[in-house]
């Protein structure tokens, strides 16, 4: 049965079929008894990008579109390592990147990590900062 | 000082609202161009604002926009798709147009969530982790949906975090938890599944004060799909004042910033947030219309659809009538968590700086839910269920710290965290253990996971069941929509599955049914069958009452020195004791004896025709030879009465009769005497208790409807002799 976003909601009661762990564990799966059995692996214990692109769906049919943007950042940023996430948000504070090295977190979003949202968003960041003297300082000794 | 930020609204600085679109652009918001925009212009214009609504709104004048926000028939959606298409300074206009009742009015509209709910803070100075899980769970058993704990030592976070999880799950399963803490240490912690939802990404109005916050709104929006990313539930936390304390609020309003912050948030795809001046509001406090501007902030939030988390959390004033009434405005209407961070310890452990409400002010909350029939998120838990569940709690981390290999949870501290009061009462911890402890949590990247199994290993199955749904949350990531919380059955209710749909009386979220039965059933409220039962008892312990006999049909005396004492229908009968435990026969002996000290003699009759003592005195005095009675009720409402005199006039009353004594009733019956005889008398003393009525006013109905009910109308008086 296909997915409804306006009517599929919550995924975890109205459509169990279709909510796995990334690893393929479907969520009844996740048990104690599987627990137990050493069958359930910590870093398992999260939604895929799947998930979360069905979440965007039911944020955006129920007329939220920024949250659903959001979460369909975020679906992009599953597959990306926790220390990398960090850097990015580290080279987005303020003072922090160079236009050029903005530029370099978006291709490698976009090329490496399959995250065009996000390669747009920094991009974007990328020009305000650049407007308003949030980049770096260093850029300018460099130049 | 306006040009500070000190002004609530109308800032000297605010802007004209103004929008300008160009081939489907925004170029211009607030009278600033494009080329003037600073990063949070730039924000909005580029995700903010919806051009085609924006077309719209245009056409309408404020004034209107106003009324739609007040007009039951106007629904939620409506309003909200509306909201998409203002400017910050827009926003500021409509909402300053309506007044506190008003804004209240549309609160209660626009809450996203059906039904509201409650935030607790759970803290210790000690970071006692047997009292963190106690706290956690109280808070969990008294209905609160979040638990925010945070840390003193920043490397404790890990055993904080854990602490709370237990806690939580033990008091009700789906209770979601946070600790704030630094973004890198939180989003790890929600990473190995410790903690459910973070709110600390915080957004100011200013460039300058974002920038000296070390964020951009696009470091914050990136920040938030990197939790929702981890599967993590994220508020933001916005407030006014905030800008004014950091020295930037460059000569705005706090509800334009406040409106610029709300803009922001929601354009960076933020479900919610904590909002309503949060940690300045004593700053706001302090300006005219400043608790009236807070409203407003929470209105805004709710309008542009956010969950609102409003405040109340940080202590607003040393008035506790300020405080309540500020409270007020986000209690009566509800909002998604009428506070962000109710102090289920006592203050002296909030190590939030906050603690506008506290442990001890808890039976107050659920006696004003009771008193306006209003859910504000906090259920009445009886004590015995409340000592169960801490030491549940208490016992369930002692046996994680076992299982896991921490510093032992002794048995003296689950005794302490089960029944004392403050982290005073705990015996310390090894501080140096506990933080390698906590280390090892990041280390060997310990997770929810094994939190579960340490707890079912130790026979806490059903906490470990609690624990690992937590988990599970994560994996449909269904409590990513705006206000979600999750019920004990682990059933989620966000505004997608269980909006707010309020249109008009009868509609909405309605505290009725079982629910308000739970809530009016307070530990503290008696039962006035038990009030009542008590006092009979307590009439009856000591010795056997003292009989009356009831001899004939009264007649009229002739004696001029006579004094009739009448007595109410239930006097020394169904009832027999005043209401300040005198009994009947003593006080009957008190008057006949002052009587008698006054040179008079005395009748005693019982009135059973009426209960009212005025009519008591008065039947009695046309029965007085002297003209001259003393009317009595039960509860010892006493009144000097005279034949000539109208029945509601009278020559002494005594109304409280919870401060008589033995000697009170004899210096009426010495008074009584005087008159009878044509002695001049000064009027007893007058005593006052205010407060006797408030007090005692449940006891006084429930005597006087006593007396009411041993009525037997037409029935002429009869003559007593006294047993």
């Amino acid at each position: 049965m296909s997915f409804d976003p306006s009517s599929d909601y919550p995924l975890g009661s109205r459509r169990p079929d279709l909510v796995r762990t990334p690893a393929g564990v479907p969520l009844e799966g996740v048990t104690l008894s599987a627990v137990r059995q050493g069958l359930i692996d910590a870093g398992d214990v999260r939604a895929t990008a799947e998930t979360l692109r069905r979440q965007a769906a039911v944020a955006l049919a129920s007329g939220r579109a920024q949250l659903s943007a959001n979460l369909e950042r975020a679906a992009e940023l599953t597959a990306i390592p926790p220390d990398t996430i960090l850097e990015i948000y580290t080279a987005l504070r303020p003072h922090r990147s160079t236009a050029a090295e903005l530029e370099e977190w978006a291709r490698r979003l976009e090329d490496e990590h399959g995250a065009p949202q996000a390669a747009a968003f920094v991009l974007e960041a990328r020009a305000a900062y650049a407007e308003r003297g949030l980049l770096a300082a260093v850029e300018r000794a460099r130049v | 000082m306006p040009e500070l930020g000190l002004v609530a609204f109308d800032g000297p600085n605010d802007p004209e609202p103004s929008l300008e679109i160009a081939d489907g652009r925004v170029v211009a918001i607030d009278g600033r161009p494009e080329a003037e925009f600073d990063a949070i212009d730039w924000f909005i214009a580029r995700y903010g604002i919806d051009v085609h609504v924006a077309r719209e709104a245009a056409e309408l004048d404020d004034p209107e926009v106003a009324r739609r926000l007040v007009d039951v028939d106007v629904p939620r959606d409506e309003l909200v798709r509306l909201s998409r298409g203002l400017t910050p300074a827009r926003l500021t206009r409509v909402v300053s147009l309506l007044d506190p009742v008003e804004m209240m009015f549309a609160l209660k509209k626009l809450r996203a969530r059906r039904a509201p709910a409650n935030q607790a803070h759970v803290t210790n100075l000690k970071e006692n982790p047997a009292l963190l899980a106690a706290d956690a769970a109280e808070a969990a058993a008294r209905g609160f949906a979040e638990i925010e704990t945070t840390v003193g030592v920043s490397r404790y976070a890990p055993l904080n975090a854990i602490a709370i999880l237990v806690g939580s799950q033990t008091g009700r399963p789906g209770v979601l938890t946070q600790c704030a803490v630094e973004e890198r240490r939180n989003l790890q912690l929600a990473i190995q599944g410790l903690v459910t939802y973070a709110e600390t990404l915080s957004v100011y109005g200013t460039e300058p004060v974002f920038v000296d916050g070390d964020d951009t709104p696009w470091s914050k929006a990136f920040l938030a799909s990197a939790y929702a990313s981890r599967g993590v539930k994220v508020r933001f936390t916005s407030g006014g004042g905030s800008e004014a304390l950091m020295g930037q609020a460059q000569g705005y309003s706090t509800l334009y910033l406040e409106a610029r912050c709300l803009a922001t948030i929601r354009a960076a795809g933020s479900q919610g947030v904590q909002n309503g001046s949060i940690s300045c509001v004593a700053l706001v406090l302090s300006l005219p219309g400043g608790v009236r501007e807070i409203l407003a902030e929470n209105l805004l939030a709710a309008w542009l659809d956010l969950e609102v988390a409003s405040g109340n959390d940080a202590i607003a004033s040393h008035s506790e009538i300020r405080k309540t009434a500020k409270l007020m405005g986000q209690f009566l209407p509800g909002t998604d968590f009428v506070t962000s961070g109710y102090s289920v310890m006592p203050r002296y452990d909030n190590m939030f700086g906050g603690g506008n409400y506290d442990a001890d002010d808890i039976e107050e909350w659920l006696t004003v839910q009771r008193d306006w029939q209003v859910d504000a998120g906090i259920e009445p838990v009886a004590e015995d269920e409340l000592v169960r569940v801490r030491e549940r709690a208490a016992r369930a981390i002692q046996a994680v710290f076992d299982e896991l290999g921490f510093p032992p949870v002794t048995e003296e501290e689950v005794e302490a965290a089960t029944h004392g009061y403050d982290s005073r009462d705990l015996p310390d911890r090894d501080r140096a253990a506990d933080v390698a402890a906590a280390d090892r949590v990041f280390d060997e990247c310990i997770s929810g996971i094994d939190v579960a199994r340490a707890l079912d290993r130790h026979g806490f199955g059903e906490v470990a069941e609690a624990v690992l749904a937590m988990q599970r949350l994560k994996i449909s990531a269904d409590y990513l929509q705006t206000s979600a919380i999750v019920g004990a059955d682990g059933a989620v209710h966000a505004a997608v599955n269980d909006p707010n749909r309020y249109s008009g009386p009868g509609t909405g979220y309605r505290l009725e049914g079982e629910r308000w039965e739970l809530l009016q059933s307070l530990p503290h409220v008696l039962d006035p069958a038990a009030l009542d039962a008590a006092r009979e008892a307590e009439g009856e312990t000591e010795e056997p009452h003292e009989k009356v006999r009831e001899l004939h049909v009264a007649s009229i005396g002739n004696r001029s020195d006579e004094v009739v004492v009448a007595v109410g229908p239930a006097f020394a009968d169904g009832l027999r004791a005043t209401i300040n435990g005198l009994r009947h026969g003593d006080v009957l002996r008190a008057i006949t004896d002052g009587i008698r000290e006054g040179g008079a003699n005395a009748r005693v009759v019982r009135v059973r025709r009426i209960s009212d003592v005025a009519f008591i005195g008065h039947d009695g005095a046309l029965l007085s030879g002297s003209g001259v009675a003393v009317g009595i009720q039960s509860k010892g409402t006493a009144v000097i009465h005279r034949a000539d005199l109208q029945p509601l006039d009278n020559l002494e009353l005594f109304g409280m009769s919870p401060l008589y004594t033995l000697d009170s009733y004899r210096a009426i019956g010495r008074n009584a005497a005087g008159y009878a005889t044509g002695r001049a008398v000064g009027p007893v003393p007058t005593m006052m208790d205010n407060f006797a009525r408030a007090k005692l006013i449940v006891r006084t109905t429930l005597l006087h409807a006593r007396e009411t009910a041993a009525i037997v109308p037409g029935a002429p008086p009869v003559e007593l002799e006294l047993g």
